[in-house]
């Protein structure tokens, strides 16, 4: 009887409900704790009375402060306009007309992801600043064109260039994907270029296009890097939070700024939520790929605009390279490598370069590691659906918080060393986390965490659900078949989700930028510093020090696992 | 060995009164059958009756509201798939693509402490036995459909399960590799003796690989028997249109034991086909199978003969399948269908709108309760 009954206990599935449990208290540790504690802190005083709403009342009768949300909406609308413009047009082209050199013109735009905010703001300053070469007219040769760079234009066309290529990814999906037959019957019903556009494109584009809207909203909505450097007197949320907490050492108002900064970028989540997966249904039903019909006129005219834009994009990088090379802008235009000796400037220079790859590193292995462990677990098991659901959510819920809020939601978190709960005082654990290497990674890794639970989970959902079934009926234990097949089979996205921890983790300054310690500075901060600091030759060269390395990462990446892609197609081809 | 002589056999698998439920949905209503050693099983019905669902809680992989699993003495009901010692292949194969042949088939193996030579010595044979030698080295999507299915199938023997158990195996083949196929899983099985469960929809797969055939509707076990049981005495009229075809002739009244008023004719049924329980003066459904419907020019009187009307003539290759309309008194006709050798066609001169007598055979019409 006892023997039956230990028989029966199926050991497997104990282990991997202990791991999802796993999964569940490490997200309401490392996001849902975090939050609450920022939510709470902008419900009480400065001696930590609950005062109900009294903050936000205060915060939306003050002008100065209130004024910024007005603000923040503002220019974010208008990037979002102009950058889904730009970005359906060059996304038509890539998609829909003939145009030469796709796949040119697709990495060129793609170029842009590389560049973190701070060095768009570096390089408009180059360019439309006071002493910049459209500014001076090119130094003097034709007349000059002053734009008022610093304030809402700045912040604008700084975002614009951050959100381009993220409206260019959506929506080629989107055009990728319509049926051609639809097309085929609009001409057999002779209707014009106008009307099968209205009646065909745009509504086989529509959740595409909304989910562009939004994330593009939802970017510039909360980015903080371009408007430290071009925002000028023009006060915005995300600047906003950044003055309270680090020049006025006001946590409470930091709090309060969050959370108003936070309440319309979960709302476009959520419905970015939603229209996306109308999108998934509507990517199920089986459809036929467009060929781009040949029309002279259209091609040029697109080969044109792309040709421009590209232009553009490219004279952006290479004024980036050229101001960081010249001795002196715009007088001595000899060039040099002065900038890019960091040791007379404050910011930490080469160790802070160093200490910013080896956290993109650290925040890489550990990030891959657990997003993807938890998109296999979640995906992968069988039953237990309600801890999977709440998995699944947790997961979900970082893409909805800027990198601003979870900084500030880990000062207060970590920085805590006791809870007083219900007069109890319950020590905090992970308070020695605080100023530590480990915490930049974590809070990288919490920040990047959903793009790369999902990029994993898309990769899981291709392999065939009965590898687990299987593999339990011949008692194999479920990890070793994760070893031995599922890892192998979706190695090329596990590359990818590193890549992309690395990437980001080199370029991002918003989380991190409230929880460096002088002992351990960052490049993406010494360039925020530098630029503070009016040094703004060597925070240039720090930025293209930034790109250049994500640059060759990735390209390296691309040559090194080139192998490991074409045998995974092999594999899966069928 | 003889199977059938050695008692611990018979009843090898032993699955009893299993419920289950998804939310409010019955997916499977007390179904209850039995197993002998070597046995294939084969279990058909439309699709969403459960069958499905019925292979996966003996496999363990659902587990059941209510019921019980038993293999030889050993209760299962409780234990997860790892312990249950059952092979499994899935439709979609589910063959591990970074691995080759070999590997996939020596998967199982690994785990089990043999030695290495041991194992390829145990893999070699089961290439050897399912047709795959010189292909072991070949990954999963360079193999063909139906060397694909053979993998699989050996990588769910490679481990001597009790049990083996196929949810459409076939079903992703084309017709031709499927009916090579269906003979050669049958004559491994045969010389396995593992006891098998294959899960179908193909009547025609069913009734020629399986010794015997559990027929599900809705969630409940309707028939159980072998395939000639089932084709010959289909238990009710679900079973017999599911399996082949059948007429129904309805609104027939019992007269008196064997004898039942269709309209204003009579016809006799021998043996009853245990319909002794519909009471007479009580309604009943004529049935019989369009083979057995015969048209016989000039027998007119004789007993169970109606004259009908040549509705329409299919060729269907080997023969004809003739619409007939049957009346049956008043306005009332019935529509039903005759399989006829395209010889006989031809002989008879039959066509369309023709009237001639049909004849149906006393000990071929079954009866069920309206
Ligand atoms: N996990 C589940 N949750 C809810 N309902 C389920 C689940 N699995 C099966 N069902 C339902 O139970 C019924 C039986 O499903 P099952 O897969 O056993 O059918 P089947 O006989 O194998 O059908 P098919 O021939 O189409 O494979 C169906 O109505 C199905 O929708
Ligand atoms: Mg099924």
């Amino acid at each position: 009887m006892i023997k039956t009954t230990i028989a029966a206990i199926d050991t497997e599935k104990w282990i991997r409900y202990t791991m999802i449990l796993m999964v569940c208290i490490w997200l309401a540790v490392v996001v849902v704790l975090p939050l609450f504690q920022l939510l709470s802190k902008s419900v009480v005083d400065l001696e930590g009375n609950f005062v109900g709403i009294a903050n936000f009342i205060h915060y939306f009768k003050t002008p100065s402060l209130f004024n910024s949300f007005g603000n923040s909406l503002f220019v974010s609308v208008m990037t979002t306009i102009f950058s889904v413009t730009l970005g359906f047009l060059y996304a038509y082209a890539l998609t829909r007309t003939n145009l030469p050199y796709k796949n040119f013109f697709n990495a060129i735009a793609m170029m842009l992801l590389f560049s973190p905010t701070l060095l768009n703001g570096i390089t408009l300053v180059y360019l439309f600043g006071r002493k910049g070469l459209v500014t001076l007219g090119f130094f003097g040769a034709i007349p000059g064109w002053n734009i008022e760079l610093y304030g809402p234009v700045g912040i604008i066309i700084s975002e614009v260039i951050f959100t381009f290529p993220q409206a260019v990814l959506i929506l080629s999906v989107a055009l990728r994907m319509t049926d051609a037959r639809l097309y085929e019957a609009a001409d057999s019903m002779g209707a014009s270029g106008f009307q099968t556009f209205i009646t065909v494109t745009l509504p086989g584009i529509k959740y595409g296009l909304l989910s562009s809207v939004l994330v593009c909203f939802i970017l510039a909505f909360t980015d903080f890097g371009a408007p430290k450097v071009v925002g000028g007197n023009y006060n915005i949320l995300a600047t906003d939070i950044y003055k309270q907490v680090i020049g006025q050492q006001n946590f409470i108002m930091g709090a309060v700024v969050s959370v108003v900064l936070l309440i319309p970028t979960v709302i476009a989540f959520i419905m970015d939520r939603i229209v996306q997966r109308k999108q998934v249904s509507m990517i199920a039903a089986k459809s036929v790929p467009l060929q781009p019909k040949i029309n002279r006129f259209k091609d040029r005219l697109f080969l044109i605009f792309c040709g421009f834009i590209s232009l553009v994009i490219m004279g952006f990088f290479a004024t980036a390279l050229f101001a960081s090379l010249v001795k002196v802008w715009p007088y001595n235009l000899n060039l040099s490598l002065d900038h890019y000796n960091f040791n007379r400037m404050g910011g930490g220079g080469y160790s802070a370069f160093f200490n910013s790859i080896k956290m993109s590193f650290y925040s890489a292995v550990v990030g891959t590691a657990i997003s993807f462990t938890s998109a296999y677990l979640i995906e992968k098991s069988r039953g237990m659906p309600l801890m999977r659901q709440a998995a699944y959510f947790l997961s979900i819920l970082p893409l909805a918080l800027p990198g601003l809020v979870i900084g500030l939601a880990y000062i207060f978190f970590f920085n805590t060393t006791s809870w007083n709960i219900l007069g109890f005082y319950l020590p905090n654990p992970l308070n020695s986390l605080y100023g530590t290497m480990a915490i930049l990674v974590l809070s990288n890794v919490v920040h990047f965490y959903t793009v790369s639970f999902l990029t994993a989970t898309t990769a899981l959902k291709q392999l065939d659900r009965e590898f687990e079934t299987v593999s339990e009926s011949m008692s194999v234990p479920f990890y070793k078949t994760f070893f031995k097949v599922t890892m192998p089979v979706c190695l090329p996205a596990i590359l990818e989700i590193g890549i992309y921890y690395f990437v980001n983790s080199m370029a991002t300054v918003s989380a991190v930028i409230f929880l460096y310690s002088a002992d351990i500075p960052l490049a993406a901060v010494a360039v925020a510093n530098m630029d503070d600091a009016g040094d703004i030759a060597p925070a240039c060269a720090m930025s293209v020090l930034i790109v250049l390395t994500n640059v060759v990462v990735r390209v390296g990446y691309g040559l090194v696992t080139k192998g490991i892609r074409a045998r995974t197609e092999k594999w899966l081809s069928k | 060995m003889s199977q059938k002589a050695n008692l611990k056999n018979s009843g090898y698998l032993r699955v009893k009164n299993i419920d289950k439920s998804f939310g409010s949905f019955r997916a499977l209503k007390n179904v209850s059958f039995q197993a002998d050693r070597g046995e294939l099983i084969s279990v058909l019905g439309p699709s969403g009756c459960g069958k499905t669902t019925l292979l996966r809680v003996v496999a363990g992989l659902e587990k059941q509201d209510s019921g019980e699993v038993f293999v030889g003495d050993r209760d299962l009901s409780n234990y997860p798939i790892s312990k249950r010692n059952v092979g499994i292949v899935f439709q979609s194969y589910a063959l591990f693509p970074n691995l080759t042949a070999r590997q996939n088939i020596a998967y199982g193996l690994k785990t089990r402490k043999l030695k290495k030579s041991e194992i390829d010595r145990k893999v070699d044979a089961l290439l050897q036995l399912t047709g795959l030698k010189g292909l072991g080295r070949r990954y999963p999507a360079q193999l063909s459909g139906g060397q694909q299915q053979r993998v699989a199938l050996s990588r769910a023997i490679a481990v001597s399960p009790d049990i083996l158990l196929l949810d459409e195996p076939l079903s992703a083949l084309d017709a031709k590799v499927r009916v090579m196929l269906r003979l050669e899983i049958r004559q491994l099985q045969q010389r396995l003796g593992v006891t098998t469960i294959m899960v179908t929809h193909d009547q025609e797969e069913a009734l020629t690989m399986a010794d015997r055939i559990l027929v599900m509707d809705q969630g409940k076990l309707v028939q159980e028997g072998t395939p000639h049981e089932i084709y010959e005495h289909p238990a009710t009229p679900f079973v017999a249109s599911f399996i082949g075809s059948m007429n129904f002739i309805g609104n027939a009244v019992k007269q008196d034991q064997g004898v039942y008023k269709v309209g204003e004719h009579i016809l006799h049924v021998s043996g009853e086909n245990g319909s002794a329980q519909i009471k007479e003066q009580s309604g009943a459904i004529l049935a019989i199978r369009p083979e057995n419907v015969m048209i016989l020019p000039n027998e007119e009187g004789r007993a169970n003969v109606i004259k009908a009307q040549v509705e329409a003539i299919e060729y269907r290759g080997a023969m004809f399948r003739v619409g007939l309309k049957l009346p049956l008194g008043g306005d009332t006709k019935v529509l039903i269908e005759s399989d006829m050798p395209s010889e006989k066609i031809s002989r008879l001169n039959i066509s369309e709108n023709m009237v001639i007598p049909v004849h149906f055979p006393t000990d071929r019409l079954r009866v069920y309760q309206a």
